[in-house]
């Protein structure tokens, strides 16, 4: 191995001088920098030298074999094609479940809701700080009633539509009214699947849709393992996500450290709440972001299975290969998308999506051409499912499991990552864990740091941007967006007010004040909010009965 | 020797996307400016409040969910009862055309959206903001 190496460092060298300088004194390379859009320097080629030290069977190996480099399924996209899962709601419930029926008929394979900010923070419609974002952002969710509207003519027990529902904070208040719905419907939680995302870390480094504090917060997740692991048992318990953090701002390396660590995170939690691992990690998901830069993404996903993989395996000790691999859903970049010249987000979409496949995504969801302007409308969604299909149906991508393995450049891309990320470990470890790293306000700083590292690589064009900050066009026609008014916020409060009138308060008292106890104390909190929920206890109200008793998190502004 | 412009930045409403908000407020100190940033979830009284008690001579009002014009409007409102009619108030974010020139009628002048350079938010705030004497 060591004389072939040497061989073709020989090459290189040869090549270098004899090839490649007389054609750079002729016509030089451009002025750069060579750099990812993370900032990463690239070299002009990779050759053998650059995967040196990598083993294939050790450190690479076939799909479907440990460490899942190539992927965990051994047939690759051949045998099932990846879910095409897109993210919506809008308005009222019966809105959403119209975009829902209408995704469902253009061969959608799967759901994903989204709450709307009072529903994620977990406010009702009349609360203060719910003046005009009821129904804005995503659909608004406030009692059990709405959860029956919005799946309203859905079969929750039909195992081929799966849902996930982006709630992080209020997620076990949120699943709870998805299990008593999924009653009513005759379907048996032993069998139904679906994802939540429940992943709170990264609501305190990067989305901020945080209610309690951190150590309160890790106990409702822990909660939800211990609940779904006797009841509902094939239900992905959480998500954990880089797509917040990225959007953020980090780089794709940040993305994919503090993505992976905020999981180890989890897993030590359950395991320190006595929890077996190979009775929870197999129901741990994660959620990546595809941003523009196309081979630093993939090699990101390459690199995330063998460090999940690895870390189950050696640092928990896992049995069970399902804990060892890792499966994530991926969303192209919304803060690639630009409110100028719209139309080339079509092209930025399809090129991110397409990463994502190479990377050998479960699951994918491809944003709308006016997502900088607004939510989409119904045809913008309906390009950006095709955008999924042509993938998958037209490219032959396909065809062929990860065909970008043994690229010189893809695995020692996928190498860098892999180093990059045990670095940032080792830092957060030396802190005490990532919930200590973010009461230091570790990787906050870090991702605020490289945001606007980004910003001023755009200012100067050293990063172009097209449309934005070159090939600007003036003449552009407007696009006819999706506009919500403030009927949803009129709507929605009228059924409050009904919804308080009807109920049978005494119950609701009763099953807010049990939840109060359990909290207080050790109790499982899911058997409470199921019995909050039953007795139409509100959002707001289940997490104000929790705030009243664990206080809310603040966190200090810092720029 | 003349006096910084003091900005307060300000992230009302629910949402938690605070990207595009410090982004501003160290552009803004880079470029020679006082920033005070609120931080999250600043009610329209705490953000004419906060305005109030540093002597601020603009409001960036970082909004990206939708919920621009019941803040807007309940800001100038306050503005107006405060005698603070001269603080000049900027808005980035999601902000949809229809919605312009009701903004603009209420006194918001500086609307800035995805993909503005920092530059011209910059410019836009030294030409605008109130003399300081």
């Amino acid at each position: 191995m060591k004389g072939v190496i040497e061989r073709a460092d020989r090459r290189k060298a040869k090549w270098e001088r004899e090839v490649l300088e007389p054609a750079l004194e002729k016509s030089p390379e451009r002025k750069g920098p060579f750099t990812t859009i993370s900032g990463r320097p690239i070299e002009r080629l990779y050759t053998s030298e650059d995967i040196a030290g990598i083993g294939y069977e050790r450190d690479i190996a076939n799909p479907g074999e440990y460490p899942y480099v190539r992927g965990i399924h051994p047939s690759g996209y051949r045998g099932k094609l990846w879910t095409m899962r897109q993210f919506a709601g809008f308005g009222s419930p019966e809105e959403t479940n119209q975009r829902y029926k209408d995704l469902i008929a253009a061969g959608g394979t799967g759901l994903s809701v989204a709450f709307d900010l009072p529903t994620l923070m977990g406010r009702d419609p009349d609360h203060p700080l719910s003046l005009g974002e009821v129904g804005k952002c995503g659909v608004s969710i406030v009692s059990l009633k709405d959860m029956e509207r919005l799946f309203d003519g859905i079969p929750l027990d039909d195992p081929a539509i799966t849902t996930s529902m982006t709630i992080n904070s209020p997620a076990p208040m949120i699943f709870a009214m998805y299990l008593v719905v999924a009653e009513q419907h005759g379907a048996d939680w032993k069998k139904i699947s679906g994802t939540i995302q429940n992943d709170i870390l990264k609501e305190f480094i990067a989305q901020k849709e945080y209610i309690f504090p951190p150590r309160q917060s890790m106990r409702l997740i822990t909660d939800i393992f211990a609940f779904c692991s006797q009841e509902v048992p094939k239900w992905n318990t959480i998500s954990v996500s880089g797509y917040h953090i990225r959007e953020a701002g980090s780089t794709s390396l940040q993305e994919l450290a503090f993505t992976l660590r905020d999981g180890l995170e989890y897993v030590q939690y359950g395991v320190d709440a006595g929890l077996d691992v190979d009775d929870f990690v197999p129901r741990i998901s994660f959620f990546f972001n595809s941003h523009s830069d196309f081979f630093e993404e993939i090699a990101k996903y390459r690199a995330a299975r063998k460090l999940w993989a690895d870390a189950m395996r050696h640092r928990f000790g896992a049995k069970n290969p399902r804990s060892w691999q890792l499966r994530f859903h991926t969303q192209t970049a919304g803060v690639s998308l630009t409110a100028q010249q719209p139309y080339n987000n079509v092209v930025r979409t399809a090129l991110q999506a397409l990463a994502a496949v190479l990377g050998g995504t479960n699951s994918l969801h491809t944003n709308s051409l006016d997502e900088a302007l607004a939510l989409p409308t119904r045809e913008a969604a309906t390009i950006a499912l095709r955008t999924q299909q042509i993938i998958a149906h037209e490219s032959g991508v396909t065809n062929v499991v990860d065909p970008l393995g043994g690229s010189y450049f893809v695995e020692a891309l996928t190498r860098q990552m892999e180093e990059g990320t045990l670095k940032y470990w080792d830092t957060i470890d030396r802190m005490g864990g990532m919930v200590e790293a973010i009461e230091r306000g570790y990787p906050q700083q870090e991702i605020a740091e490289a945001s606007y590292q980004f910003q001023q690589a755009v200012e100067r064009r050293e990063k172009v941007i097209v449309g934005v900050n070159d090939f600007v066009q003036m003449d552009a026609k407007p696009l006819e967006i999706l506009y919500i008014d403030e009927s949803t916020a009129g709507l929605q409060l009228e059924r409050l007010a009904d919804l308080k009138r009807m109920r049978d308060h005494h119950r609701v008292r009763q099953t807010l004040e049990a939840l109060q106890a359990g909290a207080t104390g050790t109790a499982n909190t899911m058997p409470l909010l199921l019995d909050c929920v039953r007795a139409y206890a509100t959002v707001g109200e289940m997490c104000d009965a929790l705030r009243e008793v664990w206080g809310e998190y603040e966190e200090v502004p810092l720029i | 020797m003349s006096q910084k412009i003091r900005v307060v930045i300000a992230k009302p409403g629910l949402d938690g996307h605070d990207r595009g908000a410090k982004v501003i407020a160290r552009a803004l100190r880079d470029a020679g400016m006082e920033v005070i940033y609120t931080g999250l979830r600043q009610t329209p009284e705490q953000i004419v409040s906060a305005a109030l008690q540093e002597d601020a001579d603009v409001i960036g009002l970082s909004i990206l969910s939708g919920a621009h014009m019941h803040i807007c409007r309940r800001v100038m409102e306050l503005l107006t009862e405060k005698g603070l009619d001269d603080v000049q108030v900027v808005i980035g974010g999601i902000i949809p055309d229809l919605d312009i020139p009701t903004l603009n009628g209420i006194g918001i002048k500086g609307i800035f959206i995805p993909g503005t350079p920092m530059q011209r938010i910059i410019d836009f705030i030294s030409a605008n903001a109130r003399a300081r004497v």
